[in-house]
């Protein structure tokens, strides 16, 4: 907290304008209510609160089970239900299997995220009044829930943290089997977004590199001698010869026992040195999780990540490495996904942090030798540093070995539609033009769709 | 899925015969089923109608996740169907006594499907026959027309929760007793009053000379009175004829019955075949409406007499504790949330109770005095008979508008639930925000289900006009260009939607530097627009 006071004086001395004062002290101010309001307060869990629809006999007559028919139904195969899918746009109608994220329950809290198709049946049917969503405060409008027993007209009954923050001791033992079951969907996630929503293959830009490993392999055909012998070569070698010698005729019965067999007829398999030319990636992740990213931004962003993520998974046949950095006005590094996807804080924003961390791995790491890389960014566009002023050499610096950077701005709504810090220094610094091969931007609104996002990962990877 | 054992049978029969003597009416033949968790996972899609029609979105792998039943609310999954004979689900490793619990549970939904005025036109046929035939169809017609079949399903289905269920159950209720339109009903009813000078004194005039000719000429004062108007007003007869016709007109909030009647797409003679199929997706959902506007009643109902026969059941004893515990489950108030058991089995015996004492007549309310009201018994003994009477004739929302009041908030100490923020700790409050019977009828009449009203007629061009009615409610934005693309192709051209919207507008609330330290009132501002479905694109105009 001190260190980011003593931010905002530098930032002040060199000259703020108001609008920008007002999104710094509105961070500042999360900053010192939000913290840790779980652990500081021990507040018990919020009330769930349910439709009444949503109770029913065999759930409640169940003893202790789980309602089965809370759970999946796949009665078709998911290949077969996407074909349907690519018929339908061939029909001219608009598809209907979306990719969803599921996250699974896990018993002790470590959920997990599965990637599953999902549809839904569109009818007309009544939506709430939105709410203010940009306030996020004063009463609810709606008409609130049901409730039973003691307590007077304006007692407090509970309460709820407004962001969970998880994570952070995200150790061992948890995520293990989350990422496993998260790697073995995500490949086929890859497939199906390239086939079926027709995401760009990666060009091939001669960025295939050599591995400094070899594998040995018995591909090499030897006559005479090797380690196995290739029965099916020797045999038409042996007929070959025989024919050659007027031995077999056409028309009559071969007679094997009086085949004569030449030891050069003889064709082995031999083991062979083989340069392994597999390409190679290394993917960034970058996201700010700062107090103005909380909600649909953070939602947007993750969405995206995850399925670029699955994307690069294909196109590289799993050999994708995957670096998960967070940035505030610090950035730091997370060991996995789901702390990456889970993490919330409420600080400031200062993107050159991520920039300069995702740089001196690749430096200390000697990533660029070996790997392509990527970055993929996802923010709301706001930077306590105005103009780019740290960011932007960073940037510079990083777009030398990359083969693409690609930033997500997901707007947050806070500051109407204007344009935003990052998306304006970027724009000013001329990069988005003079990089084009190697720097994309995507600014979505904030209530985009899923069909969006992925609108927005053709715009970054193709 | 297999039948109940023998034994388990038995003890059915038994519940039967005791819930029999205790006044519940339903027909003997009942069947049961034991379904492992496969088949429910089989059968959760189809509504548990095992015989339900195959469609691909079952099929599909669906969220079905709880948070989707507060926008979306479906026909909840249930241990009983209406059908005939009922058939009812149960898990094998039941014990006994929990058996006899559930038998009565389900006894208590059976009597409620065949006694509950709203299921009317459920109960001349059985459901499971009728959606057999109509997936025999279904699989004929995909076996012909591919996948063309699953379009025309799809697209019925987007408009299948805007039947005109109401329609249907006036039609049942006023069989016979509507009279046919006169030309003088006509004239005084319509033609008088929509006329661009109509006043009310000339209206009254032409009452006292339609009375004073009636008077004057016993035989046929009528006749003549007519005679004088149609020689003034020469058009008056073309326009009663064209009312006629147009009296004719189905389902003006039936869509799909529309669609059937008028769409000129459909009614091509290669497309006849999708009018089945419309009319499949509409009876079938006919048939479902009754069941959730009923929830909270049918549960109420079934949860009050399991609790009332099962402790009177003798063949259960020294199981009162392990009944207890389920029991609470089922029926107890939650601290937050709506528990239709547990409300609707509440608000059964709260009237039960009053109308032992006679508290539901007029002498009852004329009585204004606080305490001669509290110790009000006239000792009638008609609470179950009442009971049985609001079991008949109401639905969910009659039900929850008329019963209750504040002596049953009070007596069951129900509150209304505000959500507020807290920015010193940044939490969601969850605080008791009334105890008025008032806001908590409200509260409750709000969380029923409730699809908009859509009036549907045909415009200028031979466009298709939807009309939803205004009810303080915008409709589901992502929804809509499905909804009309599907409708357009049944139509076979183009379709408008006239819906409200409301658009947020800002006070100034910019005061800079300062975290948002008051919120000012957002005021919403409704604007009718109008939505265009065109060559399969959606376009958004204001209307006004």
């Amino acid at each position: 907290m001190h260190r980011l006071r003593q931010w905002v004086r530098q930032l002040e001395a060199r000259g703020l304008t108001d609008e920008q004062r007002r999104v710094i002290e509105f961070e500042l101010a999360l900053v010192e209510q939000g913290g840790d309001p779980q652990q500081a307060h021990g507040l018990g869990p919020g009330p769930v609160s349910r439709s009444l629809y949503s109770y029913c006999d065999p759930e409640l007559f169940a003893q202790g089970t789980a309602s089965p028919v809370l759970s999946l139904v796949a009665a078709q195969s998911l290949d077969h239900l996407l074909q349907r899918d690519l018929q339908r746009e061939q029909d001219g109608f608009p598809r209907k299997i979306r990719i969803g994220k599921l996250v699974k329950p896990g018993r002790d809290g470590d959920d997990k995220v599965v990637v599953i198709p999902t549809t839904v049946e569109e009818k007309l049917i009544h939506d709430r009044i939105p709410e203010d969503e940009e306030g996020e405060g004063g009463e609810g409008q709606e008409a609130g829930e049901g409730g039973a027993g003691e307590g007077e007209e304006g007692e407090v009954i509970g309460e709820q943290p407004v962001r969970e923050e998880q994570g952070g001791g995200s150790g061992a033992g948890q995520g293990q089997g989350g990422a496993h079951e998260l790697e073995s969907t995500v490949y086929d996630l890859g497939r199906i977004l390239t086939e079926q929503f027709a995401l760009p293959n990666l060009r091939d830009k001669g960025k295939k590199r050599s591995l400094t490993r070899f594998a040995y392999d018995l591909t090499d055909k030897n006559r005479g001698f090797g380690q196995i012998l290739d029965k099916k070569a020797t045999l038409r070698r042996v007929l070959q010869t025989n024919i050659a010698l007027g031995r077999v005729q056409a028309g009559t019965r071969v007679d094997t026992n009086t085949l004569m067999v030449s030891p050069r007829d003889r064709v082995y398999r031999i083991l062979s040195k083989e340069k392994d030319y597999e390409s190679q990636a290394v993917v960034f992740f970058v996201r700010d999780y700062s107090g103005s990213m909380a909600g649909k931004p953070t939602e947007l962003v993750v969405n995206q990540h995850v399925l670029i993520y699955a994307w690069l998974t294909y196109q590289y046949q799993n050999q994708v490495e995957t670096r998960f950095i967070l940035h505030d006005t610090e950035a730091r590094e997370v060991e996995n996904f789901q702390a990456y996807y889970q993490m919330q804080v409420a600080g400031g924003t200062q993107v050159a942090s991520a920039y300069r961390l995702v740089n001196r791995i690749v430096v200390e790491e000697e990533l660029a030798r070996d790997y392509s890389i990527y970055v993929f960014h996802g923010t709301d566009g706001d930077d306590w540093d105005t103009y780019g002023e740290e960011a932007l050499p960073e940037l510079e610096k990083m777009l030398v070995y990359t083969s693409r950077v690609g930033i997500t701005i997901a707007e947050n709504g806070l500051e109407g539609s204007r344009r935003s810090e990052v998306e304006k220094y970027l724009a000013k610094s001329g990069l988005l033009e003079t990089k084009k091969e190697l720097l994309r931007l995507d600014v979505m609104a904030k209530d985009s769709t899923e069909a969006r996002v992925i609108e927005g990962i053709k715009r970054l990877i193709s | 899925m297999e039948l109940i054992s023998q034994h388990a049978k038995r003890i059915m029969e038994g519940c039967k015969e005791r819930a029999r003597q205790a006044g519940l009416r339903f027909e003997d033949e009942t069947l049961e089923y034991i379904v492992t968790n496969r088949d429910l996972v089989e059968l959760g899609p189809k509504v548990m109608i095992p015989t339900l029609y195959d469609y691909w979105v079952q099929d599909v792998e669906v969220l079905r996740e709880q948070g989707r039943y507060e926008l979306y609310p479906n026909n909840p999954y249930e241990t009983v169907i209406n059908t005939r004979p009922p058939i009812s689900y149960y898990n094998d490793n039941n014990p006994d006594w929990l058996n006899v619990m559930i038998f009565y549970h389900v006894i208590g939904h059976i009597d409620f499907f065949q006694n509950n005025l709203f299921f009317r036109h459920t109960w001349d046929y059985d459901f499971a026959g009728r959606a057999l035939a109509d997936k025999r169809l279904f699989a004929k017609l995909r076996s012909e027309k591919g996948r063309w079949v699953d379009y025309v399903i799809e697209f019925a289905r987007t408009i299948d929760n805007l039947v005109g269920y109401f329609d249907l159950l006036a039609e049942n209720g006023a069989a016979g007793s509507e009279r046919p339109l006169t030309l003088l009903d006509y004239y005084f009813d319509l033609f008088l009053q929509r006329g661009p000078k109509s006043s009310v004194s000339r209206y009254s005039q032409e009452i006292e000379r339609y009375n004073r000719m009636c008077r004057e000429y016993p035989e046929d004062g009528e006749t003549r009175f007519l005679k004088s108007v149609t020689e003034k007003h020469a058009e008056l007869e073309a326009l009663y004829a064209k009312k006629l016709k147009e009296k004719k007109t189905v389902g003006r909030t039936d869509p799909l019955l529309f669609l059937m009647e008028y769409s000129p797409f459909l009614n091509r003679e290669e497309n006849r075949w999708m009018l089945m199929v419309l009319e499949v997706i509409r009876s079938t959902s006919l048939y479902f409406q009754p069941q959730i506007r009923t929830k909270i009643l049918n549960e109420g109902w079934a949860s009050y007499w399991h609790d009332t026969l099962f402790l009177g059941d003798d063949r259960i004893r020294g199981h009162e504790v392990d009944y207890a515990i389920v029991n609470a489950k089922v029926t107890s108030m939650p601290r937050v949330g709506l528990n239709p058991y547990a409300l609707g089995m509440r608000l059964f015996q709260y009237l039960e109770q009053r109308a032992d004492r006679g508290r539901t007549g007029l002498a009852y309310f004329q009585t204004l005095d606080r305490h001669q009201r509290q110790r009000f018994d006239r000792d009638t003994g008609k609470g179950r008979e009442y009971i049985f009477h609001i079991r008949q004739s109401h639905c969910d929302s009659m039900f929850v508008n008329s019963f209750i009041d504040q002596d049953f908030i009070d007596q069951h100490r129900l509150f209304v639930v505000g959500k507020r923020l807290n920015k010193e700790r940044m939490t969601w409050q969850y605080y008791v925000k009334s105890r008025k019977a008032a806001d908590y009828k409200e509260m409750v009449a709000d969380s029923l289900y409730h699809p908009p009203r859509v009036q549907v007629s045909v415009g200028d061009n031979n466009v298709l006009v939807l009309e939803h009615l205004f009810e303080g409610k915008p409709l589901l934005r992502d929804f809509i260009q499905g909804v009309m693309l599907g409708l357009e192709f049944l139509w076979g051209g183009e379709v408008h939607l006239y819906t409200s919207v409301p658009i947020p507008r800002k006070a100034g609330r910019e005061r800079d530097g300062q975290a948002k330290e008051e919120t000012p009132k957002r005021t919403i501002e409704w604007k009718r627009f109008r939505y265009t479905m065109k060559d399969r694109t959606l376009a958004r105009t204001l209307a006004e």
